[in-house]
């Protein structure tokens, strides 16, 4: 039985001098295998007598569990310190960039004109388009503008002939939507209009949003609570807003709306002009074939630039077409 | 419109500042652009008196003047040369601050002691005449403050007025409002017939009474033009933007302002014979007041003499007929002349005056009886003379109608949201000048004044009481609706989606002017017949875009120009093109890709986009969209010969992708390769709905080949042939080698597939594979020349 013991001091040393998993995996065949030493030792057992045989025979158990225990110890300290040194090797700078397409991003004009169509969206309101190379009837006449109306010099309008032309507003798309379905209408027309102008703060391109609603009954008062809801959630903020009269040919009674823009040096609020709007003329209604005795309308417009200028503090109207990366990367 | 603060207030005189009456009047709807002090800042100015002058003794252009006003004469160097005994000029005495605190102090002008300044116009602040010091009359009171004679503590209210409101063009029409808007009564200058003293009239035709329904002429003889007019109206006019010129222009001028009329003066020696009115013959010519010889044509409208036009009517007179210092009788216009025939003709000649403005947006019709009398009460004043009889002459049938417009106090309540009580709605309608005519059961019949053209129908009766009681007094409520929602197709895409999927890849979104330049367009779109503007805002933007490419190429030269190597962009809108005499607008999508396909990064460096990643976005689109588009080969001017592909849906072209041709690029100053596309967007977005298939419970079967094939075949000619071949239960065809090397012979490539079989209620056996795999390889072999690689 010596010999036991010393076989064990022999096989812990063993599985201690083992260099690596391989000559682990020897140890455990030379100590442990079927034909391994400590194995070979149990079939000694049959040379003892009956009464002997469980005692050796627990005795060499024990030996067995004793190098197998230290092998594995071995093992899942090679295991650990391989895996140790594979984690080492394969540690990366995580703080290096990521590989791959950046992303690009809407012109804030798409960007602002998505938030007035979610809004108008919302409250039921249809979008609708039209042809931007317009006619002189849907452009001006039916919009109670004639020939020699003044009002027309307040639209420097692009020409192709006489009768063709580059819209000025987008209003045109309410009219031949009006002319092409019946009352009740909630739209709106978004899109691109045309003036011939160009200085600091003019474009002879920009975006406008028309709307319009009609209705049997509706009124000015409700109008004040679309536009005032429009601009409060369009800003974010429970801006004070006034109506103030104006004229437009196509709208009776006209007004234009100002919203609280910071203060005046006394304190006073400062008034910002940002939208045009009325009840619809009954002019209009008639070209379009509605009795303005059975429906009322209302309709406003606004600037698409003007309002994302003043939402993104951009001061300059002319970089929303120069298309400068370096300006349209900020609206991401 | 521009005037003075205190001229509104000797109509009428609210107890309220300058920022309040602001306010209120542009509440009111007459929309003040702002307002700005007469004269500058300055204190310490008072009335001098030049006593004596004398030269200075070391200086030609000096002089050295006695000057009276102050505590007692004190010594002036002055250098105007305007300086004389006896004049009597603004003195800023020793402590005196002028505009841009300018402090006077005692001083020594090449060694003459110097206490105080005399001042020119500019000086003061009061306008940027330079002509030498300001001349104040005889009789102005020496020592007395000037801020205190000239009134000097008002401003000038700049007030932008909509066109319908031709009424305030006037003291006359601002009073009325600001009456209204306090409840006050406005106080009008007096004004009394003068009566003739001579028999001199002038004879009056009118010819054109649907252009001119009434013409007003009266003769003032033996008046003295020499004469200046007074400063008080100097002052007004000044005030009101308008240069004094000379007494019978300032008292017209004068006139215009404060009643609205606009009026003319005649040389009564420069016409012969009488005046007619009638419209021009064509090719007439006439040397206008501002020197300019313009033509006429038959539309114009204008004053004549026996012999030839003296004026436009409404717009300007003429030189030679114009009064001048010499002048000794002169005729007096006043007329009503109609807007619409007066529409546009100033703007005809390159013109627009004060009386071309207000006679555009229409005169009071009643007012030339008016205006002439209160003309010839205020030259006299000034100038003398014997006033004529008034000759009129009027076309009743031409004058507008007298307006009756009845307004229900059910749709007043209904149309602004709230039931105003009679009374206020009654005190509104008067105060503005409407005369109740009738009580109705339901409303009022209003008579429309003269004065306000704008007032047609009941809603602009509506609007009058309305921005009055303030459309901020007005209630706020929430629009009741009775509309059904409307239905959106689920297989059209809406336009948000292309967008976010551009933007997810990388693309940024551009916004380019629809106009371009036809010198870029002619490069990418030669075969296309552009719209050209008849008034382009500049050459460079004259031509509409028959492709979006034209912007968008012009976009990617400004930024490699600023440095930014790496452009993607897309943009939506319609492009424009003439097809068949019809104008043909479309929606649009375009994109250009130039410069490395990834941002440049640690690993790969910056590989350049080409053909194939592209097209490889635009497929991940169509899938989005759920359209099957197929890229076929192509050809178009603006692209690459080798690298262009027609977009085909349906059988139908819906666009192309391609490199842009290199002699194009060259041409355009673009740096490297550059693609781009362009498609019809509408056919595209409207994909399908998705129907439900039951997923195959069975193996996918796999074979591969690699086939050799001539370089000209296209690999949608092989994917064809697979597809037509493969049997119905082929699910899909990949290629996933292609190689091009000299073992293969020249003009020959090798093309390897995949090709994938499932069967949806079995599994299929090896024979049925075996049996479709040779049939196209065989048929690859027969139609295509293909041979198998080994």
């Amino acid at each position: 039985m010596e010999n036991l013991e010393q076989l064990v001091q022999d096989g812990l040393a063993a599985v201690e001098k083992a260099a690596g998993l391989q000559e682990l995996d020897q140890v455990r065949v030379d100590y442990l295998g079927k034909k391994g030493v400590l194995t070979q030792q149990l079939k000694s057992l049959g040379k003892l007598s009956a009464e002997e045989r469980p005692a050796a025979g627990q005795k060499i158990n024990e030996a067995k569990v004793q190098v197998q225990d230290a092998l594995n110890a071995r093992r899942e300290a090679m295991e650990q310190a391989a895996l140790d040194s594979k984690l080492a090797s394969e540690s990366i700078d995580v703080t290096l960039p990521g590989r791959g397409q950046d992303l690009g991003g809407l012109h804030p004009v798409t960007r602002t004109l998505q938030r007035i169509e979610q809004f108008f969206a919302r409250a039921g309101y249809s979008v609708e388009q039209g042809p931007e190379i317009e006619d002189d009837y849907h452009n001006f006449e039916a919009l109670n503008i004639p020939g020699h109306h003044p009002a027309r010099a307040m639209h420097d309008t692009f020409y192709f002939n006489p009768g063709t032309l580059l819209r000025t507003h987008t209003s045109p798309v309410q009219i031949r939507t009006m002319e092409a379905s019946k009352p009740p209408f909630r739209m709106i027309c978004p899109g691109r209009v045309y003036r011939c102008d160009s200085d600091m703060t003019h474009t002879p391109m920009f975006h406008q949003v028309e709307g319009l609603l009609v209705e049997k009954n509706v009124s000015f008062a409700d109008l004040k609570s679309t536009v005032e809801e429009f601009l409060r959630v369009f800003f974010e903020r429970d801006l004070a807003v006034r109506f103030r009269p104006s004229y437009f040919p196509f709208t009776e009674p006209s007004a234009e709306v100002d919203i609280e823009w910071g203060r005046e040096e006394d304190g006073s609020i400062k008034w910002l002009e940002v939208m045009g709007c009325g009840m619809v003329h009954p002019k209009v209604f008639e070209y379009c074939g509605i009795d303005p005795e059975e429906y009322r309308g209302f309709a406003f417009g606004l600037g698409v630039e003007r309002l994302a200028m003043l939402r993104y503090g951009v001061n300059d109207l002319r970089m929303f077409f120069e298309n400068d990366l370096r300006f349209l990367r900020q609206f991401r | 419109m521009k005037f003075s603060e205190q001229w509104l207030r000797e109509w009428v005189n609210p107890a309220i500042d300058t920022q309040a009456l602001v306010d209120q009047i542009t509440m009111a709807g007459l929309e003040v652009d702002g307002f700005e002090p007469v004269a500058g800042r300055f204190s310490g100015v008072i009335i001098g008196e030049v006593k004596a002058v004398a030269p200075h003794p070391d200086a030609d252009k000096l002089r050295v003047c006695q000057v009276a006003g102050g505590e007692e004469v004190v010594q002036v160097v002055c250098g105007a040369p305007n300086v004389r005994e006896g004049l009597k000029v603004p003195f800023a005495v020793v402590g005196a601050v002028l505009p841009g605190d300018f402090k006077i102090k005692k001083a020594k002008l090449r060694g003459q002691p110097s206490f105080g300044m005399l001042c020119s116009e500019s000086e003061l602040g009061l306008s940027e005449s330079h002509d030498g010091l300001m001349e104040l009359p005889a009789d102005a009171p020496t020592g007395q403050s000037l801020r205190d004679y000239l009134m000097l503590d008002d401003v000038t209210i700049d007030v932008d007025l909509t066109p319908n409101r031709s009424d305030c063009f006037s003291i006359r029409g601002i009073a009325r409002e600001v009456g209204v808007l306090n409840s006050m009564l406005v106080e009008a200058p007096e004004i009394t017939p003068v009566a003739a003293t001579t028999g001199e009239r002038v004879d009056v035709t009118v010819r054109a009474p649907e252009g001119c329904p009434r013409y007003l002429a009266r003769v003032l003889s033996n008046v003295d033009l020499s004469v200046s007019t007074p400063l008080w109206m100097q002052e007004k006019l000044r005030r009101s933007g308008i240069r004094s010129i000379d007494p019978a222009v300032d008292v017209t001028n004068y006139v215009m302002l404060e009643q609205g009329q606009p009026m003319h003066a005649f040389d009564q020696a420069e016409i012969k014979g009488g005046i007619v009115v009638r419209m021009a013959d064509a090719g007439e010519k006439l040397v206008l007041l501002d020197g300019q010889e313009v033509t006429l044509d038959e539309g114009t409208l204008v004053i004549a003499d026996h012999e030839k036009p003296i004026a436009i009517a409404g717009v300007m007179g003429g030189e030679h007929s114009g009064v001048s210092e010499t002048t000794r009788n002169l005729i007096l216009e006043a007329a009503y002349f109609d807007a619409i025939t007066l529409a546009g003709k100033a703007r005809q000649f390159g013109l627009h005056t004060d009386a071309s403005h207000r006679f555009e947006r229409g005169v009071d019709y009643k007012l030339a009886w008016d205006a002439m009398e209160r003309a010839t009460a205020l030259l006299m004043d000034i100038v003398g003379g014997e006033p004529g009889e008034i000759v009129e002459v009027v076309n009743d049938a031409e004058m507008p109608d007298e307006r009756l417009i009845d307004l229900r106090e059910q749709r007043l309540a209904d149309v602004l949201g709230l039931e105003i009580d009679r009374t206020t709605v009654e005190e509104i309608l008067t105060r503005l000048g409407l005369h109740i005519e009738k009580l109705l059961k339901d409303g009022w019949r209003v008579l429309v004044p003269s004065f306000r053209p704008d007032l047609t129908i009941e809603e602009d009766l509506i609007e009058e009481v309305g921005r009055i009681f303030g459309y901020n007094n007005l209630p706020v409520t929430e629009p009741v609706g009775s509309l059904g929602l409307k239905a959106v197709p689920e297989a059209t895409r809406p336009l948000s989606a292309v967008q976010n999927f551009f933007v997810s890849r990388g693309y940024q979104e551009a916004i380019t002017y629809s106009f371009v330049d036809p010198k870029i367009q002619a490069l990418v779109a030669p075969d296309e017949d552009g719209i050209e503007l008849a008034n382009p805002i500049s050459a460079d933007l004259s031509v509409m875009r028959t492709t979006l490419w034209s912007g968008l190429l012009k976009t990617v030269a400004y930024n490699q120009n600023r440095q930014q190597p790496r452009v993607r962009l897309f943009e939506t809108g319609l492009r424009f093109v003439r097809r068949d005499g019809e104008i043909d607008q479309r929606p649009m999508l375009s994109g250009v890709v130039a410069g490395p396909q990834d941002p440049e990064n640690w690993l790969n460096g910056r590989r350049e986009a080409d053909f194939f990643d592209v097209k490889g976005e635009l497929e991940s689109l169509f899938q989005v969209l759920g359209v099957n588009v197929e890229f076929c080969r192509g050809s178009h001017p603006a692209l690459h010969p080798g690298q262009t592909a027609e977009l085909m849906l349906d059988g139908q072209s819906v666009g192309w992708l391609g490199a842009l041709h290199p002699q194009v690029q060259k041409k355009l100053e673009l740096n490297g390769t550059i693609l781009m596309f362009e498609l019809f967007l509408n056919p595209v977005v409207t994909g399908y709905v998705p129907n439900f298939k039951v997923i195959s419970k069975f193996p996918e079967v796999r074979r591969d080949l690699a086939i050799i094939i001539g370089d000209d075949t296209a690999f949608a000619d092989v994917e064809r042939v697979v597809r037509k071949t493969a049997g119905e239960y082929l699910t899909a065809v990949r290629a996933f080698d292609v190689y091009e090397g000299e073992s293969l012979g020249e003009g020959n490539r090798s093309l390897a597939l995949s090709l994938f079989w499932q069967h949806p209620e079995r599994t299929l056996n090896e024979e049925e594979v075996h049996g479709l795999f040779d049939g196209v390889i065989g048929a690859l072999k027969d139609e295509l020349g293909a041979t198998l690689r080994s």
